[in-house]
């Protein structure tokens, strides 16, 4: 159980991470790439919190991609719990196994140490990710979607990269993943967890920095279409609206916009308010940004 | 560079001004321990620690745990290492047998003569002196001003926090509901409990005999509370403030806002382990306290910012409030329709409502009322404790 960066012998500085997560497409800002930094040099869990679609998820992806690792991932939900989380035994497997001792008169504890055995165990995510011979990236995904019983769950494994299981005993980490935990903000985290992390919070990106994001995500987009996208979704997040476009959503925007051939955002009011679909998801924002809203806006980034 | 702290000659190292940087943040709220210190120093080895920008970043990273703390963290960290150059000879405070934040005004006698609370330009005592009795409107306003200071622990006692948190704890206890989707083993469950059954059926063969169950265990509901401290609202603040405080003490899942003519969330500074200083942490945040109220305003803020965050359908939206608003009353029945729609039952207690012979009558109130799943009496802990019954039926 070596420390990650060891293993593959790069040692980088948080600029160097930064450029190279640049290379794989991903604009990190000063707090975000220390923070992946200490959490890669540390081997900490890193927990991200921020605004639905701030790139958060994406940050596990790109690591996953520069350390030329797997990805593995736990989409956290209300009532998760251990079976999909760690493991489960299999249940039908087990059932027959037993038949098949019963008939060829096998019994007691030989029957009960085969099927508690790792033929019958399914690996759940977190159970995958120490057991991996190279350290993979661990996301645990809205972690603030899963219940306070899941997140004690989830101390143990983060503190002592274990995991007990009553049949076999206690599973020790071949290798440390690299834990990336993301959070909404649904509710709020218990402290003990805050307390095992390191944190960086990831807000909506400035303008220069969403403009980067933009080019390295379209490389074909206008300079001047690209500046005008930018400075309109900015001055959307600044309206009264129920949800909030994200990264996502402007770089879908950006794609709708180019599909349709538009090289300028003022030049068809129309064209521009059917594209906000991409931008706009609840029926009230529809109906707050109204044409004259959106052209104004337009006019502005212009 | 020059703004950087210089330390004393004598100091003792690295390590020492981390723990004094460690206790200073401990000492403005932060929840750190030894852990976070360790980690501190062993961040600081893997950057180029010299750069202020740099360990700025990194102690940043080790350091905070949520927004509130991020946003605060940039100003902490200027006034221990980036002092203007000041020379700085003790890094680790000496722990004096009673700390600062335990002085207050609260048990010294007079102290809370309003009266004496003037200042040169507009004193107070203008009251008693018959020339001063023609200039009107001064003195209201001076007084006004005067209660916009008041500290929050002149109002509310520690032993009133203690016996609240007794109450707010059946309260919480009374609120249940039984919609969780995890399942526990349970005599009469809805769903097979397949690894008790595997195990058990080993037993006999492989014929499962016995089916283990296994059902949605009962959850408690979530708990938010709206507090009034407006002007009118002031003498039940005291009890209101308590409960809030002891609330939020009892059970880690609850929220707490105060309004006035803004909204603050105070969660955070209440949970503050030291109850006196949270109500410090408070006093600041409450900037404003004793003034107007414009409960439709900071309602319409709270369904459209923390609502959307906080509140679901496992929550119960707690209002302590007498329904006075400076506002249109249209304001308040649209933000409780939108704070409704996000599935939450909404609970009301108005302190004017133990009044004998009250009515809903402000317009506000009236229009507030059909959105409202209950509408009760309360400016007392007492009467909080008797709404037990109530919300066990909710």
């Amino acid at each position: 159980m070596g420390s990650p960066p060891h293993q593959t012998g790069m040692i980088m500085t948080w600029t160097t991470l930064q450029t190279a997560m640049a290379e794989q497409g991903y604009i990190a800002d000063d707090d975000l790439a220390m923070a992946v930094h200490l959490a890669l040099t540390l081997g900490r869990p890193l927990l991200l919190e921020g605004a639905a679609g701030v790139g958060k998820t994406e940050v596990a992806r790109v690591l996953s991609d520069l350390r030329e690792t797997e990805l593995i991932r736990l989409q956290c939900y209300e009532g998760l719990d251990a079976a999909q989380a760690i493991y489960e035994w299999n249940y039908q497997r087990q059932l027959l196994s037993i038949r098949a001792a019963s008939e060829h008169g096998e019994t007691g504890r030989s029957v009960e140490e085969r099927i508690f055995s790792e033929e019958f165990l399914l690996e759940r995510p977190l159970l995958k990710a120490i057991r991996r011979d190279t350290p993979p990236v661990l996301l645990i995904d809205e972690i603030d979607r899963a219940d306070e019983e899941f997140e004690a769950y989830l101390l143990e494994i983060l503190s002592e990269f274990q995991v007990t299981i009553p049949e076999l005993g206690t599973i020790s980490a071949k290798s440390r993943p690299i834990v990336i935990l993301t959070a909404n903000g649904t509710r709020d985290l218990s402290d003990a967890l805050r307390r095992r992390c390191l944190y960086a919070h990831v807000s909506y990106p400035e303008r220069a920095t969403e403009l980067a994001i933009l080019k390295a995500r379209c490389g074909a987009i206008e300079d001047r279409l690209a500046g005008q996208i930018i400075g309109f979704v900015q001055s959307l997040r600044k309206e009264d609206l129920e949800k909030k476009p994200g990264i996502a959503e402007m770089l879908d925007f950006a794609a709708a916009l180019m599909g349709l051939g538009i090289a300028d955002l003022t030049q068809d009011p129309v064209v521009l308010q059917a594209c906000l679909a991409t931008l706009l998801k609840t029926e009230t924002d529809r109906f707050n940004i109204t044409t004259e809203v959106a052209q104004r806006l337009a006019g502005k980034a212009a | 560079m020059s703004q950087v702290t210089k330390f004393a000659a004598r100091d003792s190292g690295p390590t020492a001004r981390m723990v004094g940087f460690m206790s200073h943040l401990r000492d403005n709220g932060f929840r750190l321990g030894v852990g976070e210190a360790e980690l501190s120093l062993q961040a600081l080895t893997h950057v180029i620690a010299a750069d202020p920008a740099v360990t700025r970043h990194a102690l940043r990273a080790v350091c905070t745990g949520s927004i509130e703390e991020v946003e605060r963290f940039d100003g902490l960290f200027d006034a221990f290492w980036m002092n203007g150059g000041r020379v700085t000879t003790k890094t680790i405070p000496t722990q004096s047998p009673v700390s600062d934040h335990v002085h207050s005004s609260r048990d010294a006698a007079g102290a809370e003569n309003s009266g004496a609370a003037g200042t040169p330009s507009t004193p107070d005592s203008a009251g008693e002196d018959p020339a001063g009795a023609d200039g009107e409107g001064k003195l209201v306003a001076s007084l006004t001003q005067a209660k916009m200071k008041t500290d929050l622990r002149d109002l509310v006692r520690p032993e009133e926090i203690a016996e609240a948190q007794v109450v707010a704890q059946r309260l919480g206890a009374a609120l249940r509901d039984r919609r969780s989707r995890r399942r526990r083993q349970h005599r009469k469950g809805d769903r097979i409990h397949f690894r008790k059954v595997i195990r058990q059926s080993l037993s006999s063969g492989g014929e499962p005999l016995h089916l283990a169950r296994m059902r949605r265990p009962d959850r408690p509901l979530k708990i938010v509370t709206l507090c009034d401290v407006s002007g009118s609202m002031a003498t039940y603040a005291q009890v209101f403030l308590a409960f809030v405080a002891g609330m939020m003490r009892a059970d880690a899942n609850t929220d707490a806002y105060l309004f006035h003519t803004r909204l603050v969330r105070i969660a955070e500074a209440l949970r503050d382990k030291d109850a006196l200083r949270a109500l410090g942490r408070l006093s600041v945040l409450a900037d404003g306290f004793g003034g107007g109220s414009k409960i439709g305003v900071s309602l319409a803020q709270f369904s459209q910012t923390y609502a959307r965050r906080f509140v679901d359908g496992r929550t119960v939206v707690l209002i302590l409030s007498d329904g006075y608003d400076t506002d249109h009353p249209d304001l308040l029945s649209a933000a409780l329709e939108k704070l409704k729609k996000r599935g939450c039952k909404i609970i009301w207690l108005n302190p004017l409502k133990g009044w004998a012979g009250y009515e809903p009558v402000t317009r506000a109130m009236a229009q507030a009322l059909p959105h409202l799943d209950v509408f009760r009496p309360a400016n007392t802990l007492a009467d909080l404790a008797a709404l037990e019954q109530e919300l066990t039926r909710l």
